[in-house]
């Protein structure tokens, strides 16, 4: 429930156009390229300087539709909760 | 050694899981000492190594992704960095994961410091498919690099050669800077000429990128020191609000380069070992089957492994210590022999029978962390976290905390954000250790026969949604049910090494005796005088006194009788007290062993309860000493002790009664 209301706000949030999702929304297999990010500043800072920087391009390990993700980005597999994956926006490959 | 012999000083810096430890644990053997920076609860490791007659001194930052103060590791890296200006930093990279791990080394080239690259694990990265040109790196970074395999003790001394080299000869380090992306730097070059001259503390370059990304505690000291051009400077980053963006881009657009020019990858696509493994070790049904394996095992070489040690410890060493030295004080006053014999040779003795249990425990613990598998059980384990609003990270001092509290509360430093540490150190006392589990293996087989397999096991599991249950209270009432973010890397497998695991089993247990130990001496001695005053004898003592007070409250759990409420109290000073308190109230009667004599006077219901009590009672005297450490509160300490009377008291009520209904209550 908490998740579902969290997508509405970020709809609202970025004016997100066709083709931009939600890293949660990748299958497994699937890649992405990071388009923006949305969230407070200390959390942004933390991701980017893991490398989540637009125009990256991000590999989905692992989704089971709830939980935490597997990810890879640039060399290197982050586990990310699913609130934080619902953050930063990408266009699937 | 003493510190103020050393020539010079090396940091050592990384990200986490690059084997800086096991360099740093390579150079300094037992050489080292470990502490926490002041004022701080993180971890400080110092150390010294005599490298052809030249003493240096190691100093082991803290493992942080980048230096951008997002937490308070970060926050101590840089200013070590910065105030302490070591003579030169050792940068520990992963070759497997250079794109990562360059950025900390494309952080570190802007600052005012030295940098050698050791370019660590290459032969995993070769495993992978990966092949780094050092050379050309080197060319590219304008540092020097030198390739290491740190846990086969390759390269390591090249490594303090070449950082002793750059000490030398300073001017040999010519390095190749990253800069922010075009976009912004007219903007960063403003900045950098408003703060002209009036920022002495660190350098203006650098001081206006952490200004852009937005830094908060240099946006604090310049606002504070540069008073006058700050209006304009507020203005700018005002309107420049993404500009840590092209901070970070134009920072991974460096590392891009050097990646592009000495990396040659594998076609992607390749399956490598790390993805196989991890097909099963995080899969959400099959992860959690290999957790409770590995619980399982865990609990098993415990019980194989080190009870036999403990036990024979206790009988054989310990009490032939005590015989001797009863015999050597028979001229002594009775009350003398009392007090070392009774109270603090079995507190040291209790200190003593945690040993193998910790070791058996931390080997485990070392290994599997070494080997790169804790990572995935906090993985595995977060959608379980979530329902207490803590995530994946909680559950690793969790899973130390199953062997002793102690270094489980200590452990709870790698949780980030304060809320989220707080509440994992006040659920820390509701997982079961291995001294709540000893008493239960004792005297469980008395009182349930059989059964008591069956019993143990709903015990602990009780406990366990217990758990969950006053976390998710705590969480809404007193967090109001605030969530923390989960980002964590999962480094690459790899081959444990003996020497780290050792290190770490070394210095887990001995920070366990030094801080326990004096401790459980002390609240042993303690309750030795409780127990002795005013006539000498137990039963008549102040102790038991307060046991008869406490009578009537204890006949709502079934347990009337005030061996067993003094038997309870006791083990505030170390929870497996408990049976060496029953020994001492119930005497020793021919051709019956305790448990079973305890067990005449119990009803099945009291029985349940008395268990129920025993796995949840106030945590112990060590305990609650290192929370009042972690937290920095006695209001916190306060409320885990209070908050877990209420818990033991009511819980045991409940099933006390409950257990009388079904018909238990004999």
């Amino acid at each position: 429930m908490r998740l579902r209301s969290k997508c509405k706000n970020l709809e609202k949030l970025g004016p997100s156009q066709p083709g931009q999702i939600p890293l949660s929304s990748l299958k497994p297999g699937e890649r992405g390229v990071v388009v923006g990010l949305s969230g407070g500043r200390g959390l942004m800072g933390r991701m980017v300087s893991l490398g989540f920087t637009p125009g990256t391009e991000v590999t989905l390990l692992q989704n089971y539709g709830r939980g935490p993700l597997l990810v890879t980005v640039r060399d290197t597999r982050v586990a990310l909760g699913r609130g934080e994956a619902l953050k930063v926006l990408v266009e699937a490959l | 050694m003493s510190e103020t012999k050393a020539s010079c000083t090396i940091a050592l810096a990384g990200q986490p899981n690059v084997g800086k430890s096991t360099v740093f644990n390579m150079l300094t053997g037992l050489n080292q000492h470990v502490g926490n920076w002041p004022g701080k609860t993180v971890e400080q490791k110092t150390g010294l190594y005599t490298h052809d007659g030249q003493v240096i001194r190691l100093v082991d930052l803290p493992g942080t992704y980048s230096l951008t103060a997002n937490s308070e590791e970060e926050r101590i890296a840089r200013d070590f960095l910065l105030r302490e200006r070591p003579d030169v930093v050792v940068v520990i990279v992963n070759a497997a994961a250079l794109e990562r791990n360059l950025y900390l080394v494309a952080e570190l080239l802007s600052m005012p410091v030295r940098v050698v690259v050791g370019l660590n694990m290459t032969d995993v990265a070769e495993q992978e498919g990966i092949l780094v040109e050092t050379h050309v790196l080197q060319a590219a970074l304008g540092a020097p690099v030198v390739p290491l395999v740190a846990s086969r003790n390759q390269g390591v001394s090249e490594l303090i050669d070449a950082a002793l080299r750059l000490i030398k000869n300073p001017d040999d380090f010519a390095p190749n800077r990253p800069e922010i992306r075009p976009k912004h730097r007219p903007v960063l070059a403003e900045i950098r000429s408003l703060l002209g001259g009036k920022i002495t503390l660190y350098p203006e370059d650098w001081t206006a990128i952490k200004l852009l990304e937005g830094d908060t505690e240099i946006t604090e000291m310049v606002r504070q020191s540069a008073q006058e051009a700050w209006e304009r400077i507020h203005t700018l980053l005002k309107q420049h609000e993404d500009a840590y963006l092209d901070v970070a881009g134009g920072r991974y657009e460096w590392v891009g380069r050097m990646v592009r020019a000495a990396v040659e990858k594998p076609k992607a696509g390749a399956i490598s070992l790390t993805d196989r493994l991890d097909k099963i070790a995080t899969h959400p049904f099959w992860g959690l089957a290999l957790l409770l394996g590995i619980f399982g095992l865990v609990f098993w070489l415990t019980y194989t492994a080190a009870m036999p040690v403990v036990s024979w410890l206790g009988m054989k060493v310990i009490s032939s210590i005590a015989e001797s030295v009863r015999q050597v004080l028979a001229p002594a006053p009775a009350w003398l022999t009392s007090l070392l014999v009774d109270g603090l040779i079995g507190g040291a003795g209790t200190v003593l029978t945690f040993v193998p249990i910790l070791i058996v425990f931390f080997a485990v613990l070392g290994l599997l962390e070494d080997v790169g598998y804790l990572a995935r059980s906090a993985y595995v384990m977060d959608r379980f976290m979530h329902w207490m609003g803590l995530h994946g990270r909680s559950f690793l001092p969790m899973c130390i905390g199953f062997g002793c509290n102690v270094p489980g509360v200590m452990c709870a430093r790698i949780v980030e954000e304060r809320r989220a540490r707080l509440l994992t150190i006040l659920l820390m006392p509701l997982v079961p250790c291995s001294a709540r589990m000893a008493v239960i293996a004792f005297l469980a087989p008395a009182f349930f026969g059989k059964n008591a397999a069956l019993v143990s096991w709903g015990l602990v599991a009780g406990n366990t949604l217990l758990l969950l249950l006053v976390g998710m209270a705590i969480n809404r009432g007193v967090f109001r049910g605030a969530r923390s973010a989960f980002i964590m890397e999962m480094p690459l497998y790899h081959l444990p090494n003996a020497r780290t695991i050792g290190l770490y089993i070394w210095y887990k247990t001995g920070a366990f005796i030094k801080k326990a130990g004096g401790i459980i001496l002390l609240a042993s001695a303690i309750v030795w005088l409780l127990a002795y005053l005013p006539g000498g004898e137990i039963e008549g003592s102040l102790l038991a006194r307060f046991g008869r007070w406490l009578e009537p409250a204890g006949q709502w759990l079934g347990l009337g009788d005030w061996r067993l409420i003094v038997a309870l109290l006791s083990s505030f000073v170390a929870k497996e007290n408990t049976i060496a308190t029953l020994g001492v109230l119930y005497g020793s009667e021919a051709n019956l062993g305790l448990a079973e004599q305890v067990a005449r006077t119990l009803t099945p219901a009291a029985a349940l309860a008395f268990l129920v009590v025993q796995m949840t009672f106030i945590p112990c005297a060590a305990t609650v000493a290192v929370i009042k450490q972690e937290t920095a509160s006695w209001k916190w300490t306060a409320f885990s002790v209070g908050l877990l009377l209420v818990i033991s008291f009511g819980a045991a009520v409940i099933i006390y009664q409950l257990a009388r209904v079904m018909g238990w209550g004999g």
